[in-house]
Formats: structure tokens, sequence, C-alpha cells
């Protein structure tokens, strides 16, 4: 099988040397879904940008397969390609909708922006897949015309995602896709996100902190510590059996309910 | 006012009030732009005697390009006799001492605010708009670094989302001014404020448009004959406004009219935007259901000055 995405000692260090993640490999195969979790500061949003194209990594290679036609490093891409990638094979779900929505623009505009972006000039069938794809993230159609700002914040989340999937990547980014929701509304994003992967087929990058949330989505884990990768393994084996002190303080410091 | 203003021309400004450097740097600005229609080219913007948003960038392209054998029109509005079309004549006058006229077949230079002429231009003209915001796209997309790398890489889904907007709020394209267009096939532009209306004119045009926006210190062109296109989706395609009656005063059809009160109790009537289209009708005979109590109330008085 042909890997999707592949890192290959990525590392980045900010102006005046401070490290943001250091030595992270690893492929990413078509269809699965890879968490990163790791406490504040440990390099995971900072590695999400290299891999995402958001941030140039001044070590190491992020390649990425190109149109099916093998990997491509992703940097050596003109600026156009990669933005082309951006917005119809890749998409990015921020923790706060606010980054990832047009906020003024009604969220039927803001799913179809991405079908208007690579050349969609037909109003009717844009709409009609604004609607479904809304419908599909259970938004209820009413609110097609809504600003995204009347919405709850999971409500903006799920906006969010729809106007992702609508271009029908290949891989998504998750930075935080439940931070600040409340548990109940988190549960049931997660369950729609965990539907939406398995059918759609579509491999994710999920970077988190909370352990339940990779638990849930997640095939393979990598628990990062100080920029670097300190254990890598299947989700389950990670998070029942922990072999890296660090990994198994972090899984001992979950609150049981 | 067709008669000539020699006995005013101030002789402390250089001619056309610029100076010659400054001229220059317009005139190759505007060459870039018209080498690359549609694409705005930044300007070292000079402070003029005015405020912004009366027709800066306009009025530093006209005096760049007037020459002494130039005939001036300036219109705002469409209307040659409103406020800012009065006191930027006045000013070239007074600074170069061109000719000036109303009339839009004798002028070689027409600088407009808001409107293109009713009258078909013809290739020894040149049109110059005046621009308050030259980006297209600002009201969707604030950050200039980002607006001028949709603009390089032809990266315009954003400006269908404003017309998606329009139409799933209000069943039909309600932009009536400042409808962007594509230029040339390729960059995306806003037309300055005019109605939506004169879009068509403007593709085809013989006359070379040019257009400036002082504040933002902006120019761009469409040369003579260019293509331009109204952005629109399959299924809603661009139309411009239908008036159901003819100009009240000059019974014109197929002409962008203005709504005109006329008293207190809720009278009104439409008449011409273009002051000397519809000047020139009357003259030629041609009168509306209101001409006669148009001049009742001194609306138009006997020679046919507004």
């Amino acid at each position: 099988m042909k890997a999707l995405l592949e890192a290959e000692s990525v590392g980045h260090s900010y102006p005046g040397g401070q490290l943001g993640c250091e030595d992270v490999s690893f492929r990413l195969y078509p269809g699965e879904v890879l968490g990163v979790v790791g406490e504040s500061g440990s390099g995971k949003s900072t590695l999400l940008g290299c891999l995402s194209g958001m941030l140039e990594p001044s070590n190491g290679i992020v390649r990425f397969d190109v149109g099916g036609q093998g990997l491509r490093d992703v940097f050596s891409l003109s600026e156009p390609e990669r933005r082309l990638l951006m917005r119809t094979d890749w998409g990015i779900v921020r923790q706060n909708p606010r980054d990832g929505l047009r906020m003024n623009v009604s969220a039927g505009g803001n799913v179809g922006e991405r079908l208007m972006a690579v050349g969609a000039r037909n109003y009717g069938n844009i709409r009609n897949e604004a609607l479904d794809w809304l419908t599909r993230v259970e938004i209820p159609s009413s609110r097609v015309d809504d600003l995204p700002r009347t919405f709850s914040g999971g409500m903006q989340q799920r906006v969010q995602i729809a106007r992702i999937l609508v271009s029908k990547p290949r891989l998504i980014f998750m930075d935080e896709p439940t931070g600040g929701l409340d548990v109940s509304v988190q549960a049931r994003l997660l369950d729609l996100l965990r539907g939406l992967v398995r059918d759609l087929g579509v491999a994710a990058v999920v970077v988190t902190h909370d352990l339940a949330v990779v638990r849930l989505l997640s095939d393979r884990l990598m628990v990062m510590r100080q920029g670097r990768v300190v254990e890598t393994g299947l989700t389950d084996q990670v998070l029942d059996d922990p072999q890296h002190p660090y990994s198994q303080l972090l899984v001992s410091s979950v609150l049981q309910a | 006012m067709n008669s000539q203003a020699f006995h005013s021309v101030d002789g402390t400004y250089n001619f056309a009030y610029l100076d010659e450097q400054t001229k220059r740097m317009i005139r190759r600005t505007l060459l870039k732009a018209i080498a690359v229609p549609g694409y705005q080219v930044p300007f070292g913007g000079r402070e003029m005697p005015m405020a912004y948003g009366w027709g800066t960038g306009g009025i530093q392209i006209t005096a760049s390009i007037i020459g002494k054998d130039d005939t001036l029109k300036v219109i705002d509005q469409g209307a040659d006799d409103t406020t800012n079309a009065v006191s930027i004549r006045r000013f070239f006058q007074r600074v170069s001492g061109v000719k000036t006229t109303e009339e839009t077949q004798k002028a070689t230079l027409i600088q407009t605010r808001h409107r293109i002429p009713e009258k078909q231009l013809t290739e020894n003209q040149i049109l110059v708009y005046q621009v308050p915001q030259p980006e297209p796209l600002w009201k969707l997309e604030p950050r200039e670094v980002e607006t001028r790398k949709l603009h390089a890489y032809s990266e315009y889904g954003l400006m269908h989302v404003k017309l998606y907007e329009d139409i799933s709020r209000h069943g039909e394209i309600i932009t009536t001014y400042d409808y962007p267009v594509e230029v040339n096939a390729r960059h995306i532009m806003s037309p300055s404020p005019i109605p939506k209306f004169d879009n068509p004119k403007m593709a085809m045009m013989p006359a070379l448009q040019l257009f400036g926006a002082g504040r933002e210190k902006r120019i761009y062109a469409i040369p003579p004959y260019t293509r331009v296109r109204s952005l629109d989706f399959d299924d809603h395609p661009f139309e411009i406004q239908r008036f159901e009656d003819p100009c009240a005063l000059c019974g014109a059809e197929g002409v962008f009219l203005d709504e005109v009160i006329l008293d207190d109790k809720g009278d009104h009537m439409f008449v011409c935007s273009d002051s000397d289209h519809c000047r020139e009708r009357r003259a030629a005979g041609h009168a509306g259901h209101r001409a006669s109590d148009a001049a009742s109330i001194g609306f138009v008085s006997s020679e046919g000055e507004a």
C-alpha cells in the first residue's frame, strides 16, 4: 500500500532557537487516523503546522501523495500548487471555529466556498451540495442561511467539518477538534467524526491533549514530549500498556469520572 | 460652460498642478496598468488640494495625461453640474487652462464619478474613473497580503461567495453597483461604484479606461477593445437594471434613470442620470411626460440648463 503522507526527520525551531519539534518521522496510509498526544508545549501544534503546509520545517521533509502520482515534497511545490492542495485534497479543522469559518458568511456560503474555489458556477448545485453536507453533520437545513455566529460552539465546529469535507479531501488535520465543548456535545461530535472518517475513508491526523478523543478516533498514536516523539504504537496498546515513563504518567493522570 | 477660461489660468502652479516628475511616475504606472489589464498597480499618490474621497485618484490621472489641446468633461453621477464635477472642472481650468465641455462627443478626456456616459465613446477619448475602493475582495478578505495572492494565483472563488450570499438571502444578486468584473479573462476588478447598468459598456469599449484610487494609491486600466465580463452563476445570469418608464424630461428609454423628488408631498419623477444626454435629446425636440411641469417648477430652465 502506498503511503499518503510521510514525515522524515521533521523538526522545527523558532527564531531565537526555541525548539518546536524535532526528528519526527512517520508514514500515514490512506484511511488511517493518527493521533498525536502530549501536554501543552510538547510541540504538537508545531508538528501539525509543518505537516499541513502552513509552517515550513527547519529540518526534514514532508511528502504527500499529490494527485495520486506518488510522494512529493510539500515545500518544493510552488505556492499556488500548495494552496490548491490545501483547499482540495486537505482540510484543517481548527480548534476555534472562528479561525476556520468566515463568520460573516452564511453556513451555506461557508460550505460552498471550496466548491466555488475550484470552479463551481451553478448556484443550484452548490446550494444542494451545501445542504446535503450540512444535513450530514446534523445541522437542520432551515439554518443554511444563518450566520455561524448565531450557532452554538458545537454547531460551528460541525459547519467547519462540513466546509472541509465538501471538497472530498483525502487527508484532514484536526487541532483539538473538541476543545472548549462540553462533554455531551464532544461525544456527539466524536461520534459524527468517527462515522464520517470511516464512511469516507479519509485519513486524518488528530492533535489533542485529550486521551479519550484519540481512544475513539485514532488507529495509531504518537506521544510527544518536549518536541520529541517518546512512544508510538497502536492506540489501544499505548493507552492500555504504556511503556515510556511519560506515557505512563499521561495515562495515569486522566481523571476517572 | 463651453466658454473658455483663459483669463483665470493660475501661473503659480505647474501646468495641470502636478510637477513633471510626479506626472512621469504616474504615466509609468499607467503604462504598466494598461499592459496588465485589471491589475492594480501601486503608485506614489500625492496629496491633492482636496479631501480623499472626492476624486483625488482620478484627478491625479487626469493631471498626468491632460495636454493643452485636450477638451475636458467632468461628470459626477452622470451630471456635469453637481458639486464634485463643477469643482474639479474649475480646478483644471485654473491650473491648466484647457477647454472644457459638457458635451460627451466634444470631450477628449472625461473624468467620471460613478457613471459611464450614455453615448458610445470613441477611440479618441479617454475615460478616467474615480475609485474609492479598488479591491473587489476587501469585504471578504481584509488582509491585503492575502488579496494580492488571490489575484496573483487567480483564486477567485471568494468573489462568488459574495454573489452566493446575495442569492441565498434575497433570491437574486442584489449587488447593483460596484459589480465585480473579470477583465481580459484574467483579473477580477472593481469597476468603481458605477451602476451595474453600465457594466456591459465597459466591454470592448473603443476608449481607453483608466481607474485611479487616491486614498488606496492604486491605478488600474482597461485598454480599448478588451473583454470585460460581469461575474455570475450559470443559473443566475448577470442582468442590468430595467426601468418601467422612460425619462420624464426627454422620454429616453434604455438609459439609466435617477429618481428626483419634486415636492414634500411625495411627487417624484425619473430622469436621465446623464444630464448631457438628456439636454441633447430635449434640444432635439424630444419631450417626456413631465417635461412641461419640470419647466414650471424651475427644474429645467428654458435654455435647457438644469
